[in-house]
């Protein structure tokens, strides 16, 4: 009896799991098609440090003229990063910030909308709200269209107010669109379908490096997003033995107990 | 299927039983121990106070003798006092009304130790606090101020309980307070910078 | 009794002091080592203790996180990353919140279902649902509330869509919106009464009620997978034959499910505490800006399969009210059920397969809830709304026609 009704239930599972499956690919469908790119992952680790120090370095170095990380203070970072007080005074503090501050940009939010239209977000929780895929994403799919203010347009945010700070970098490719026309409700449009990006202005860094350079650079944002995930990982496999030794005690004192009931 | 579920009487193994209630026992309370430090530790000063309590820098260029101003620092309020040369001088005399003029039962870092509890003589460093119960004392800097008497020799009077100090922030006989006011630890980074918060083990005169 | 009285005096001592001034060995001996539970409980009877467990874990995290958090429109979202980064052990206390309410969820739908399999809502035991029913719903109001306190884009998105539903009542609806906002829109008032309704009066009222769903149980005695009443046959000391003193078999046994659930508690706290965005969600990772509705907006997963069938509806004002309907329909389960029996082990194959597709409906609804209200999903929606409410309204019909198998006179233990 017992053993029918869990294979009903195993039945109800399985109809549901198709259920589900059978609607997941109707979403894939209606988000537009999948492209090569919305697959690229960037294969950091939070707890390689040497990543995470030079991460901090791209980020200090090309990013924090523009954008905060307000969460994240100068002398944690050099804490959790292992960076020497003094190499970080050197390498990393803004002018005028003082080791115990937060992480804010010089550029004025007022000065930023001006400019850009669109104040530069805060990045602290960045890789939290969008993924580090998406930032590894946004950074490597910048492509050259003289049609916008920019000069670029990018693939995993089309019309992006910023530029291509990391141009120098990567240099400036340009994207290869196949061009679909779709009738939609009644009236044809055309689509662009990205294909490929091709080498137009190079940059300083081979593909290989600008890759290493961004996989750094979201490493850091990750670490800057949850400064304690490092941490977290490790404590939790003690958390866990400890909690399997628990259990085990506990198994064996009820299978003890339970001799008496018959 | 007897008529009683529980059978206890038939070879029950007690030291097994008692063994294993002791060690669940055991390894529970461990685990309850370790699920408290996050807990208690959240009480700590978070980083953020830490930050906020870091070494204060004060410029003291513009800090004319006589004068004095209140910094605070770790939610305390410090007085700087920058003494004029006569004041430094009549230090020494007042030393015979003072309950402890050599600073012996009294707070203070081993280098501000000393006649003018300071490491240089002009600059005086003390937490605003009556050593009695924590008024903070009013500044009567002036010589035989009148609301002070003729013989008054400059220094601080608790409005609370009537506490006196002298320039040197060591309190006269008569008073409430048993303590001198307590210095905090200070350093200079240069001649016009007072650091508070870092110690000047190297620059205390002992 | 005599035996409680018998050995509080053999004591001597300061237990023998104690027990004169404060019943502690008297209350011990009637609750837990006089109070007989069914032998052959399996599984699914961990569930309730383990909830139990979960509001435990949540009193005390939250007691913390109100010990840094500030529950201002402009400070919220600062406090709750100051908890995360600069309170020593802050994050792991406010993962356990976190993680503590999916899993209060999890644990009691699966609490619930357990009932539902083995009949324990039937008479005697009709309040004890009910009661088990009004926590259901005021875990419900305190997660939500509890949702919008960290004051990202989700919480506030969320806030706005679930208070607007009640501006689905007809008449005085707009003007209940305002009132529970206090303010023309979500706003620094609405966060600061559901801190104090998230801190006090909601925890306050589930402590109570898990109070009188206890004492409810000890009245009437745990229901089993036989469903059969144990308080029917009973020895020469006027105990269960089929019951076994709570204290210690259960205790240990329980200890077990304790620690079982932790490694699963603790390795979605340590190693995926955001559960793929299922139990923190991505959006409420930035602050809350009113002008910017995250682009689809979703409520936690437990409450997905009734959003599901808000969406399912059209109009707006049925919708909500289907939703009502759904949840106040589970209320009127022991009644519904016409059953000669109490268990599914000898119902009929009819109310397996309702109770299956109630399953399956569920589920299915849950996860539809979580995808955008168009194309496919909203018409499986309707099928599956259908198919959760066929369950309830024709269960009188089922349950009283179906052949059921014949209920032992003794539970089935094989020990």
């Amino acid at each position: 009896m017992v053993k029918s009704l869990h294979r009903s239930f195993v039945a109800a599972a399985l109809v549901a799991a198709l259920a589900v499956g059978m609607a997941a690919p109707v979403r894939a469908a209606e988000s537009g098609p999948h492209a090569a790119w919305m697959d690229w992952q960037p294969g950091n680790d939070v707890t390689n440090t040497a990543s995470l120090q030079r991460g901090a370095a791209n980020f200090m170095g090309y990013c924090a003229g523009c954008h905060s990380i307000k969460y994240v203070r100068y002398s944690r970072l050099a804490e959790d990063l292992s960076i020497p007080e003094a190499q970080m005074e050197k390498l990393l503090l803004l002018p005028g910030a003082k080791k115990g501050d937060y992480i804010t940009t010089p550029l004025s939010a007022a000065d930023a909308e001006a400019w850009f239209g669109k104040a530069p977000p805060d990045l602290s929780l960045i890789t939290r709200s969008k993924g580090s895929d998406y930032v590894y994403q946004f950074m490597k799919t910048f492509y050259a269209d003289p049609s916008k203010p920019t000069g670029v347009d990018n693939l995993a945010l089309p019309g992006t107010a910023m530029p291509h700070v990391l141009s120098a970098l990567q240099g400036v490719q340009e994207a290869k669109f196949k061009v679909v026309e779709k009738t939609v409700d009644g009236s044809k449009v055309t689509e662009k379908i990205w294909e490929s990006f091709e080498s137009g202005e190079p940059g300083q860094l081979s593909a290989e490096e600008y890759d290493a350079f961004l996989r750094d650079t979201v490493n850091f944002l990750e670490y800057a997003g949850e400064p304690y995930k490092a941490k977290r990982l490790s404590l939790g496999v003690w958390v866990i033995l400890f909690l399997l030794v628990f259990t085990l005690f506990a198994y064996l004192l009820k299978q003890e107990y339970w001799k008496d009931i018959k | 299927m007897s008529d009683e579920s529980v059978g206890g009487s038939d070879a029950v193994d007690t030291s097994r039983r008692k063994f294993l209630t002791v060690a669940t026992a055991a390894t529970g309370a461990v685990g309850v121990g370790f699920t408290l430090v996050p807990f208690i530790s959240s009480w700590k000063p978070s980083e953020r106070a830490r930050a906020l309590g870091a070494p204060l820098e004060i410029d003291i260029s513009k800090l004319e003798p006589g004068q004095m101003i209140t910094q605070s620092w770790r939610k305390q309020p410090i007085y700087v006092v920058r003494r004029t040369p006569e004041a430094v001088a009549a230090l020494a005399k007042v030393e015979p009304s003072l309950k402890d003029p050599k600073s012996e039962a009294s707070e203070q870092p081993k280098y501000a130790q000393n006649e003018m509890r300071s490491i240089k003589p002009e600059v005086l460093v003390l937490y605003a606090a009556c050593t009695h119960l924590g008024c903070l004392p009013k500044q009567y800097f002036t010589q035989a101020d009148p609301a002070m008497g003729a013989d008054w020799p400059g220094g601080f009077f608790c409005p609370c309980h009537g506490s006196r100090f002298d320039l040197a922030g060591r309190v006269f006989n008569g008073s409430p307070a048993s303590a001198n006011l307590r210095v905090p630890p200070h350093s200079f980074e240069s001649d016009s910078m007072l650091v508070i918060g870092v110690d000047a083990a190297a620059q205390g005169a002992a | 009794m005599a035996a409680a009285t018998d050995s509080a005096a053999g004591k001597a001592g300061f237990r023998a002091w104690l027990n004169k001034r404060l019943p502690v060995d008297e209350f011990m001996e009637s609750q837990l080592i006089g109070y007989f539970a069914p032998k052959n409980f399996n599984l699914w009877y961990f569930f309730g203790s383990l909830a139990l467990l979960v509001f435990v874990i949540q009193i005390l995290s939250g007691i913390f996180l109100t010990m840094h958090y500030k529950p201002s429109e402009a400070l919220a979202f600062d406090s709750v990353e100051y908890i995360m980064r600069e309170v020593e052990g802050g994050w792991i206390i406010r993962y356990m919140h976190s993680t503590g309410a999916s899993f209060f969820f999890i644990v009691v739908y699966l609490h619930m279902f357990r009932a539902m399999i083995y009949g324990s809502y039937r008479a005697p035991r009709e309040l004890l649902w009910i009661l088990g029913m009004l926590l259901y719903l005021a875990l419900m109001a305190e997660a939500f509330m509890g949702y919008v306190l960290p004051w990202g884009n989700m919480s506030y998105w969320g806030a706005q869509v679930i208070v607007n539903l009640f501006g689905t009542i007809p008449v005085i609806g707009p003007g209940i919106v305002e009132w529970i906002r206090g303010d023309y829109g979500i706003a620094d008032s609405t966060l600061n009464r559901f801190f104090a309704l998230h801190v006090i009066a909601v925890p306050f009222a589930i402590a109570f009620l898990i109070l009188m769903h206890l004492v409810a149980l000890r009245q009437t005695g745990s229901n089993n997978p036989d469903g059969i009443e144990i308080k029917a046959r009973l020895n020469a000391n006027g105990k269960p034959v089929d019951g076994i003193p709570f204290h210690p078999y259960y205790t240990v046994k329980d200890v077990v499910g304790v620690g079982v659930f932790l490694i699963f508690f603790c390795g979605v706290i340590f190693f995926v505490p955001t559960f793929g965005g299922l139990f923190l969600e991505k959006p409420n990772f930035e602050p809350a800006n009113y002008l910017s509705t995250p682009q689809h907006i979703a409520p936690v997963w437990y409450f997905t399969a009734f959003y599901a069938m808000l969406r399912a509806v059209p109009d707006q004002q049925m919708g909500a009210l289907l939703m009502l309907l759904a949840i106040v329909v589970l209320f009127f389960l022991p009644w519904l059920d016409r059953s000669p029996v109490k268990s599914i082990r000898y119902k009929g194959w009819l109310s397996k397969i309702f109770l299956a597709a109630f399953v399956v409906s569920f589920i299915a609804l849950s996860y539809l809830g979580l995808m955008p209200a168009d194309g496919l999903y909203v018409i499986l929606a309707r099928i599956f709304t259908a198919v959760y409410f066929a369950f309830f309204i024709l269960m009188p019909w089922y349950t009283s026609i179906e052949k059921t198998k014949p209920v032992p006179e003794r539970v089935t233990y094989h020990g």
